[in-house]
Parts: C-alpha cells; sequence; structure tokens
C-alpha cells in the first residue's frame, strides 16, 4: 500500500515541521505549503482517482483523518506561539516603575494666608462674618474712636507711619472695628478682622514693618467676659491642640476694660517647661478684653445695654510657634524653598 | 520699672515668700513680671578686706600686689591691676576657689607674683557699667571705712536682693513708684502696708521769707511746691542710699541729687533741686517760655524753647523745663549749700510735648507725662527734706512756698453688683466685692446694694464701673471666670461674595503652579508708579524711615519681580508667584487713597521640566495666557475677555497685551523687556497685573445644564496664509461671523511662518466644527456654511492654502 505509507510519511513530516516552527509566521508557511490548496496532502486526495473504486472511501477517510490530526496539532502550536508572542511583547514593554512620575505643578498659599484662613473658617464655624476694611486709615478710626485721643500716652505703645496729620497706615486692624460698629447701626454682630498692619519699626529676625493681625469683635445684648473665655478656649483647642489649656492675665488696651492677655499651655511641651515657652508652661498669644464703653458709645450704641469683646493676634507669631519659624523676614522675602514648605496638609 | 525686694519690704511684709512666687502672683494679678533678677546670681565667697600695703608689681607698670587684711592669722597677697588702688582702703575680694559672673577664681600666679583671689569692680559683681558711681567706674569699687573686715561683701554690698522687672502698661503708672507697687503687692498678699516717716526738725527761719514763687501758668501748673534746705553738705550718699539706686537703675551722683531720686523712686514724685545762690533772685516763676528762648539743660546742651514749653524761671530767664530737665547754671554743685527742693504738678500733655520736641525723655517726664499723685506732692517734698536733714546734715526752714490751685478729690464711682457679674459671667457676693476693694485701699461704703467707691488719687486710671469690673475681676482671678459662648440669636457666618471669589481666585492660581507671595506696600518714590495701570498721584509718608519705603505702591509687580530675583540669584531657576494685595491710587473724597485690590504674577525658567523623559517647556507668553485663560474660565468671563496687542513701559513691544473685560482694559501681560529683565538678573521672564476687583465684581450667569450631544460633529480644516501680522482673533471673528448657527466651535491647531512661507506671511489653520443638537446634519449644510466662511475670509484677505 503505497499510498498508505506516503500518507503516514507525510503525516509524521508535517508534524515535525509544525513543532520546530518558532513563531506564527513559520507556521503559517507550514500551514500554507502542506494544508493548502497546493499541498501535499491535497495531492493526495487528487490522487485517489487512480485507486480501484472500493478503496476511495477508506482511503478518503484516512485522509481525512490525519488532515483533521495535523490540524489539531497545527491548532495548539498557534496557541502556544501566540501566547509566546504575548508574554514577548509584555516583556518588552516593561517599564522601571521606580522613575519619578511626569511633574504636575502645584504650588501653595503663602504660610500667612494659611494660618489666617484656618482662623477665618474656625470663627466662620462659630457665626461670624469677615470684615475688612482700608490700609491706609483715618487717625479717627486708627485711634480716636478706640479712646486714643491725641496725646493719649498708649499712642507711645504703636510708632506710626504718618501721611498727613489725619490720615495714617493703620497700625492694627482695631479701625475696622469701629468701621464695623458704625455700619451696624446698634444692630449686635460677630465679626473676625484679617489684614496687614504697618509700625514704625526697623526690620530685623523679630519686627517688621508691615505684618498681618487678626481681630475678633463680638457685640450684643449681656455679652460677657465669660463669653470671651469660652470663645477663647475654642480657639486655643481647635488651633493649638485639644489638650491646650488657657488663662487671662491682666493687661491693658485703651479699647477694652477689662483687659487680658491669653496665654495658652505650652504646645510642645505640654506645660513642663521647654524653649519653646522660655520655660514658663505657657505661651502668649493674644490680647483681649470687654469693648470700653466710649468705645461703644463713640459708634453709636449704649454701652449701658450693649456689650461686647474683642481680641487680636499676630498670624506671623502664630505661624512662627506652630512651624518654628525663626525669623519675621522669611513671610516677606519669598524664597521658594520657604513658600513650598507650606504645602502639605496636618492633621 | 525695677523693684528691689529689700527695698519693698520696707513697706510690705514680705516674709516667707519665694521672689518666684511672689512674682507669679504680681503677674496674674495685674502687672507682668518680665524678669526675676537674684543680685547674687553666679557670686560665691566674696568677702570685705581692707588693703593694707601695696607694691608695684616687678614685671608689670600696671599690677600691684596688695597685702589684704580679712580679719584672719595672716593678710592674703592679691595682685591687682586697678588703677585706683590705694592702701588703707575697704574693697571686696573673691577668694580663693570663690566664684564672679559664675567664673571659678582660683589661687594662682600673675606674672610670676601670688594671686589669692581677686578685687573687684562693681561691674565684675554683675552690675550694670552705667549705674556704677562715676568714681568707681573705672576701677575697683571702695566701701565706706566703717565697713568691718572679713564681713561678707554680699550683704555688705546689698547683693543679698532680688530685683523685679515690672513691665508696666500705659495705665499702671501708679506702679512708678515703690510705694505704688507696695499698694498693688499689699492687696494681693491682704497685708498692710508701712508708709516712710517723713518728721524732721525745722528751724524758726520760715521758707517764704527766703524765696517767693509765682505761678502764671496755672492751668498747665496747678501746684508747685518748694522746700528750702540751709547748710547742706554735699558729698557720697551712704552706702544704703546708693544701693537703692543702684538696684533701681539709677547711677549715684552726690548726696542731693541722689536724694530727689530716690524720691522720684519712692514716691513716683518727681522732685528738682536748685542751688538756691545759683538762682539769685530768691524767686521762682513758673511760665509758658517764649518763642525761641535759649536754656542750657544741666547735660550742658544748648537747647531752643517753643512757646508750648512750660519753664522754671527765675524771674528773668529760664532756670529749668518744667518736669523734663534742670538748667545747667541752677544745678547742685560741690559748692552748693543752701538747697531749693521742687515738688509739683505739672500738665502731663505739656511735658509730654516738651519732652518730645527736645527729644528728652527722662524719669521724671515718663512720670509726669502719665500723670502723678496730687496727694503725694507735699509729702514727697517733706520726705525730700527729712532726708536732707539726716543725710546731709542740712536745715530746714520751716514751712513750705506753696501755689495750689490742685483738685485732690479722688474719683468717685457708684456700681451695682449686678453690673459687675453681668460684665464678667459670675457670681461674687457683695461682700467679697467690697473686701477686695478694701484691699486694694479703695474707700467703699454700701447703700442700697450699691458700692459707692472713692478711688485713691494715686490711681488715676480708675474712673469709670469698668474700671472696678477690672479690680474685681483680677483680684478675684481670672482662673475663676467660667468658659460660656455668647447666647441669643445666631445668625450663620461666612464670607461674602466678594471674599469667596477672592479665595476661588486664590485656590485657583495656587493650583495652576503660582506660590503665593507677599511683598510690601511702601515702596520708594522711583518705584511707586512702575507698571501702575493708570496714572494717579502717588501717597507719600510724612517722615519715612528710609526713601525704600517711603510711598505707597501703584504696582504690585516691581517688588514681585525683586522677590523673583531673589530666589533666581540662589539657585531658583524656575520661579512662578503670584500676589494679590492693594495699590494706593490718587485720593478719594474722604482724603484717603483710592485702594484697589490687584492680581499680579511673574513666571520665569521652565514650566515643565521633566528631565528624564525629555519634556521642557519654557515658560513664554501663552503658559501664562494659559493660566489666566483657566481662571477667566472659573469666572465665567471667558466670552468676556478680550486681548489687544499693547505698549506697557518696561514690557517687550511685541510681546504684550492689554486684558479687556468687555472692552474695558483692566490688566495686562507680557514680557518683561530684555533690558528689564538684564537689569534684574532675569531670563526670559513674564508679568501680569490686572484689578482684581473688576473680575470679582463682573456677574456670573446662573449655572444650567446643557444636553449632552446627541448627534455627531462634523469638523472642517482650513488653512490660510495671511500677513504676518494679522491677529488670529480677528480671523476668529471673520469665521464666527460667517459660520452662523450651525458653527460651534474654531480652534487653532496650527501656525506656520517659517522659511517656506513667503516673507511677511504666516499660515494658520483652524478647525472647524459644526454641529446642531436637534439631529444629524447633511453635508449639503456644512457645504453651504463652510463656503460662507470661506467666502468670508477670501474676502478679508486671506488666502486659502
Ligand atoms: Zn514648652
Amino acid at each position: 500500500m503505497a499510498m498508505i505509507e506516503q500518507l503516514t510519511q507525510l503525516k509524521e513530516e508535517v508534524i515535525e515541521k509544525i513543532t520546530a516552527t518558532e513563531n506564527i509566521k513559520q507556521l503559517n508557511e507550514v500551514r500554507v505549503a502542506y494544508l493548502g490548496k497546493k499541498g501535499p496532502i491535497t495531492d493526495l486526495l487528487k490522487g485517489m482517482g487512480k485507486l480501484p473504486v472500493e478503496e476511495r472511501p477508506k482511503m478518503g477517510a484516512l485522509v481525512n483523518e490525519v488532515r483533521a490530526e495535523v490540524q489539531h496539532i497545527h491548532d495548539v502550536r498557534k496557541a502556544t506561539l501566540e501566547e509566546q508572542a504575548i508574554q514577548e511583547q509584555l516583556e518588552k514593554e516593561a517599564i522601571d516603575v521606580t522613575l519619578p512620575g511626569r511633574p504636575v505643578k502645584v504650588a501653595n498659599a503663602h504660610p500667612l494666608t494659611r494660618v489666617i484662613e484656618e482662623i477665618e473658617d474656625l470663627f466662620i464655624s462659630m457665626g461670624y462674618e469677615v470684615a475688612e476694611g482700608p490700609e491706609v486709615e483715618k487717625d479717627y478710626y486708627n485711634f480716636e474712636a478706640l479712646n486714643l485721643p491725641k496725646g493719649h500716652p498708649a499712642r507711645d505703645m504703636q510708632d506710626t507711619f504718618y501721611i498727613s496729620e489725619e490720615i495714617l497706615m493703620r497700625t492694627h486692624t482695631s479701625p475696622v472695628q469701629a468701621r464695623t460698629m458704625e455700619k451696624k447701626q446698634g444692630a449686635s454682630f460677630k465679626i473676625i478682622c484679617p489684614g496687614k498692619v504697618f509700625r514704625r519699626d526697623n526690620d530685623d529676625a523679630t519686627h517688621s514693618h508691615q505684618f498681618t493681625q487678626i481681630e475678633g469683635l463680638v457685640v450684643g445684648e449681656n455679652i460677657r467676659m465669660s463669653d470671651l473665655k469660652g470663645t477663647l478656649d475654642i480657639f486655643a483647642k481647635k488651633m493649638f491642640g485639644e489638650d491646650r489649656e488657657i488663662r487671662l492675665r491682666p493687661s491693658f488696651f485703651p479699647f477694652t476694660e477689662p483687659s487680658v492677655e491669653m496665654d495658652i499651655s505650652c504646645f510642645k511641651c505640654g506645660g513642663e517647661g521647654c524653649n519653646v515657652c522660655k520655660h514658663t508652661g505657657w505661651i502668649e498669644i493674644l490680647g483681649a478684653g470687654m469693648v470700653h464703653p466710649n468705645v461703644l458709645s463713640m459708634a453709636g450704641y449704649d454701652p449701658k445695654k450693649v456689650s461686647g469683646f474683642a481680641f487680636g493676634m499676630g498670624p506671623e507669631r502664630i505661624a512662627m510657634l506652630k512651624y518654628g519659624v525663626d525669623d519675621i523676614r522669611h513671610f516677606y522675602t519669598n524664597d521658594v524653598r520657604f513658600l513650598s514648605q507650606f504645602h502639605r496638609t496636618e492633621e | 520699672m525695677l523693684v528691689s525686694l529689700k527695698w519693698l519690704s520696707q513697706y510690705v511684709d514680705l516674709q516667707g515668700l519665694e521672689a518666684e512666687d511672689l512674682a507669679e502672683k504680681i503677674t496674674r494679678s495685674g502687672i507682668e513680671v518680665e524678669g526675676v533678677h537674684h543680685l547674687s546670681k553666679g557670686i560665691k565667697k566674696i568677702m570685705v578686706g581692707q588693703i593694707k600695703e601695696i607694691k608695684k608689681h616687678p614685671d608689670s607698670d600696671h599690677l600691684n600686689i596688695c597685702q589684704v587684711d580679712f580679719g584672719e592669722d595672716e593678710l592674703s597677697q592679691i595682685v591687682c591691676g586697678a588703677p585706683n588702688v590705694a592702701e588703707g582702703q575697704k574693697i571686696v575680694a573673691v577668694r580663693p576657689n570663690g566664684y564672679v559672673g559664675g567664673k571659678k577664681i582660683k589661687k594662682g600666679k600673675l606674672r610670676g607674683e601670688v594671686s589669692n583671689g581677686m578685687i573687684c569692680s562693681l561691674q565684675e559683681l554683675g552690675i550694670e557699667g552705667k549705674v556704677v558711681p562715676k568714681k568707681y567706674a573705672d576701677g575697683i569699687y571702695v566701701l565706706p571705712e566703717e565697713t568691718p573686715v572679713g564681713m561678707d561683701a554680699i550683704k555688705a554690698l546689698g547683693l543679698d536682693d532680688v530685683i523685679l522687672e515690672l513691665g508696666l502698661t500705659p495705665n499702671r503708672s501708679d506702679a512708678m513708684s515703690m510705694l505704688g507697687v507696695a499698694y498693688e503687692v499689699a492687696a494681693i498678699l491682704s497685708e498692710e502696708i508701712k508708709l516712710p516717716e517723713t518728721a524732721h526738725e525745722e528751724s524758726a527761719q520760715k521758707a517764704e521769707e527766703v524765696l517767693k514763687v509765682r505761678v502764671e501758668a496755672k492751668d498747665v501748673n496747678p501746684m508747685y511746691t518748694a522746700k528750702v534746705v540751709k547748710n547742706v553738705k554735699i558729698g557720697e550718699s551712704p552706702l544704703w542710699l546708693q544701693q537703692r539706686l543702684m538696684a533701681a537703675g539709677v547711677r549715684p551722683l552726690n548726696n542731693v541729687v541722689d536724694i530727689t531720686n530716690y524720691i522720684l523712686m519712692e514716691y513716683g514724685q518727681p522732685l528738682h533741686a536748685f542751688d538756691y545762690d545759683a538762682l539769685g533772685t530768691g524767686e521762682i516763676v513758673v511760665r509758658l517760655a517764649k518763642e525761641g528762648e535759649p536754656i542750657k539743660t544741666l547735660d550742658g546742651q544748648d537747647r531752643v524753647l517753643n512757646a508750648k514749653n512750660l519753664v522754671i524761671t527765675n524771674g528773668k530767664e529760664p532756670v529749668a523745663v518744667a518736669g523734663v530737665m534742670g538748667g545747667y547754671d541752677s544745678e547742685v554743685t560741690d559748692k552748693t549749700t543752701t538747697v531749693v527742693i521742687e515738688s509739683a504738678y505739672f500738665d502731663g500733655l505739656t511735658v509730654r510735648y516738651t519732652a518730645k520736641d527736645l527729644g528728652l525723655r527722662s524719669e521724671a517726664s515718663a512720670r509726669y507725662e502719665k500723670g502723678v499723685d496730687p496727694n503725694r506732692v507735699i509729702p514727697a517734698a517733706e520726705r525730700a527734706a527729712q532726708l536732707l536733714a539726716e543725710i546731709a546734715g542740712g536745715e530746714v526752714l520751716s514751712g513750705a512756698v506753696v501755689f495750689d490751685e490742685l483738685d485732690k478729690t479722688p474719683a468717685k464711682v457708684v456700681v451695682s453688683p449686678d453690673f459687675v457679674n453681668s460684665r464678667l459671667g459670675m457670681k461674687i457676693s457683695l461682700n467679697e466685692m467690697v473686701t477686695i476693694l478694701t484691699r486694694l485701699k479703695f474707700d467703699v461704703e454700701t447703700a442700697n446694694g450699691l458700692l459707692y467707691i472713692d478711688a485713691p488719687t494715686r490711681r488715676q486710671d480708675i474712673k469709670i464701673e469698668e474700671d472696678i469690673v477690672e479690680e474685681i475681676a483680677r483680684l478675684y482671678g481670672y482662673d475663676e471666670i467660667p468658659a460660656t459662648v455668647p447666647v441669643g440669636e445666631s445668625k450663620a457666618g461666612g464670607l461674602n461674595a466678594y471674599q469667596a471669589k477672592r479665595r476661588l481666585i486664590h485656590h485657583q492660581l495656587q493650583g495652576s503652579g503660582l506660590y503665593q507671595a507677599l511683598t510690601y506696600s511702601l515702596t520708594s518714590d522711583e518705584l511707586s508708579q512702575k507698571y501702575a495701570l493708570e496714572t494717579a498721584p502717588t501717597t507719600r509718608l510724612l517722615m519715612p524711615m528710609s526713601e525704600e519705603r517711603s510711598t505707597l505702591r501703584q504696582s504690585i509687580l516691581p517688588h514681585l519681580i525683586e522677590s523673583v530675583t531673589y530666589n533666581v540669584s540662589r539657585q531658583q531657576d524656575s520661579v512662578a508667584l503670584y500676589e494679590i494685595g492693594s495699590v494706593f491710587l490718587g485720593e478719594t473724597e474722604e482724603g484717603l487713597p483710592r485702594e484697589e485690590s490687584h492680581l499680579a504674577a511673574v513666571m520665569t525658567g521652565n514650566w515643565l521640566n521633566n528631565a528624564w523623559q525629555g519634556e521642557h517647556k519654557k515658560v513664554d507668553f501663552f503658559v501664562l495666557k494659559g493660566i489666566l485663560e483657566s481662571l477667566f474660565a472659573k469666572l465665567d468671563l471667558t466670552t468676556r475677555i478680550t486681548y489687544e496687542t499693547a505698549v506697557v513701559d518696561g514690557l517687550h513691544p511685541g510681546r504684550t497685551a492689554n486684558i479687556l473685560l468687555d472692552g474695558k482694559r483692566i490688566g495686562f501681560l507680557g514680557q518683561l523687556h530684555p533690558a528689564e529683565q538684564k537689569a534684574n538678573g532675569l531670563k526670559e521672564t513674564y508679568v501680569m497685573e490686572l484689578n482684581l476687583e473688576e473680575i470679582i465684581a463682573a456677574s456670573i450667569e446662573p449655572l444650567v445644564y446643557v444636553p449632552v450631544p446627541r448627534f455627531p460633529s462634523i469638523s472642517r480644516d482650513i488653512a490660510l496664509i495671511v500677513d504676518r501680522t494679522t491677529k488670529a482673533a480677528d480671523l476668529e471673528a471673520t469665521i464666527r461671523n460667517a459660520g452662523g448657527k450651525l458653527l460651534k466651535e474654531v480652534n487653532v491647531f496650527d501656525l506656520y511662518e517659517g522659511e517656506k512661507m513667503e516673507l511677511g506671511k504666516k499660515s494658520v489653520a483652524f478647525t472647524l466644527t459644526y454641529f446642531t443638537p436637534e439631529r444629524t446634519l447633511t453635508d449639503e449644510e456644512v457645504v453651504a456654511a463652510h463656503d460662507k466662511v470661506v467666502a468670508a475670509l477670501t474676502e478679508s484677505g486671506a488666502e486659502l492654502r
């Protein structure tokens, strides 16, 4: 049976070739060469006409059987090679994941803005509005309306840049309080006033001729000193940590009576004494007091019926304490290596 | 104010109290103690000795070898370099292994000679040079002869004392005296107070017989008293007096001056001592100075007075500037025998202005400015007479020469306990209030449930009910106040619309990669108008501290550019900063400058720097413009903002644009002029500044959802050859006008102006997007619309590529 032998030989030959292929291209060449219309298997089928009629079906079945087997082996090989190709592709595409990512430029607020916004938001949550006013002020709003008539000794506490006898660079944000009281015409209100202020000081590590302040003012019926204390307590805990304690010390400001200064227990050492608190356990944070009746009446309030409290602090000092900044000039030099340190969030 | 506790304990019992505890109590109840200084700190084993014998050091021309008697069996040899060392002196020496200034002094040799310790100057013992008596300023200190040898020198020098440094607020001028502090401390400790004795003998002769006092300026000098003391022997003050003064920070001079200074410190009442004979007229006349009148003050300076200055005269010429400084010619000298002691009440404001006019602030003027106690004018003069008799051997003429029209009645305040409690948020009983006020030595009576209070005249700060609230609260203790929050109607707080938008702008710019900077509002006259958006008069300080900070800025840019330069010169090559702040323009009707809030930004260097992937993008005009465009988009201003070529001083003329809102110029952006870049040490740098108020005030349309397109859009590209000067914005406008309703978007996708172009021409290519939300467009519709666009462009002179 020369034909059967021929078929067996052919089968072994094609299987060997398929197995030897290394990629889809080679496999395709083998497929076309052996299984195609011009391939030897087709030739064999064509040559069946020479066989006796009774042998033809048997032989036909045998050829088809071989053909199917070869096809199957081809398919398996194809799958393997495809899988192999994908693997190679993936390996080729592998990257060094430790290389840095493509930079996305995002900058941040100035640290003083960060402190001011934090304070603003805290008081806004307690029902305060934010009030602002001009940086160049009238002597009247900066001093006189705040119980600091011309010649008052306390004017020495604040050396002033005058523009004319009646116009000056505001020395504190308190004129915003005076203006707001005048505008509110006897109504009760709560405000917080952030802004830039100016003093005749030579710039050095602890002084700046321009700096910022944030003040608060609450005016209404039956506003008590205990309300001031409670409000400052909330502020201290939110701003400097839940376990902060506050204490009030008597002080003097012409626009408040009584006047106090508020210390918080040191957030660095917890009160044991360290460099931050100069070994006292306490850090001075702000000045405050009950609004002086003269200030109320000058703005058209009746101090017998209405009372109020006010407080004021320096964002520079708070930022210096909070972040350990050692020189106030950093805030006005705008060194990006300084500014960019205030990018991240804090707990 | 420096308070010696040894001195203070003359008036209040301080026994058993640690200085630190007392300081804490004082701070917590009213006056801040800024320092507690133990004078004996760092000092050990110092002893009084007597120099028995002095020999020149053989190897030195300034050292002496002293044999010192410390009351021991043998003399001690100490080498001393002080120029004033002399045999017989009672001196202070550190013994071997003792300490001064925290440093150990060992037995040693000085150029071969044994030295058992060190003879000390006062400075070496920690006393400030400026208070050491002149005589001993450059050498060792010499004790009075009667000081016993072998005595502990810490005791002999009064260094067994603690000084409290008080930080006085302007209202507490009462504590500018030892007696004032004593009242305060007695109140805190609930102790009694012992006032000093002023009794003394007086001669038969009356002061009035030798001295006349006439006050012409009664309104500014309502009280003037003078005592006359004869046969005064000028000399050094006793040790105790010198020690008191040095502890208070005052340099001892001679017994008469020291006594006036001592009483200034004790009573807070400034005194002045005149040499009676030098006055020459037996008369004192107080009047306002004549304009331009000269006086030589006791510091030897010739000064010119003005008509607002109050002067003491001898009836002819000024002999002192009232309350500020005495005159040179009437000063007490070694030859003085008869002394006139002035104790007066001068108006605070007059003294304040005079001291300011003359640039002379003294211990006396500081007290007058803040108001002295009207009831201490006489006792202080009597106390001075007593001490002059006791210490300087003087003979006090009887009585005083007095002019007195001063109102000495105490301030009367009526307070209800309810008022006190309602202001404090506390429940203090009437009795407790009375107790506290009594401790303060206020006169209190109660009637009808009210407190009737006479405030002592030493406490000039007590005038109204609120002052009483403070007195009660501070002695009751602020720790006792509960913590509450305001009750009553509460409104929602928040930022107003302007503030909220400004915050949004801050956050948007930071998110775009610009750091927020803060620069100074004060600048030089030269820079004040540079880059200003409008021409307006500048605002200048009356008395600037420097030309650099003399004028208010009209633009943020000059300082912001300086900040960028600061960074660039510190190896920060890529910098992007912005600032929001006020500029100051002209003057409003109120007389204040018009403050306008501006936004400025400066960018230089690389915008994108992704080294290992080889991506670098230098900052250019369009980087900054893109940041602004996204900001304007956030503010719903995209369609209202336009740009036009502009010329701005200091900017590159070909790379500068005005920013217009609804056709009105609100700012500019552009590249710094190369010359400016060079002057500032910068490479290519882009800047912008605009009026922030304009973009915040521009209204924002309500946000209404537009349906997401259900039908496809159709795009057509069009490339045009136009003159190089043709503006893309003009081409876009032509396209939009011609494109009709169906044209939805026009985007530039290519720009070419290279070699392949005819000179003076460029190619600009646009993508046009046609769309209608109702249906899919047909080709015919798009062709019709597009043909119109092409026709319009051709007509405008553009050539299709
Ligand atoms: Zn601490």
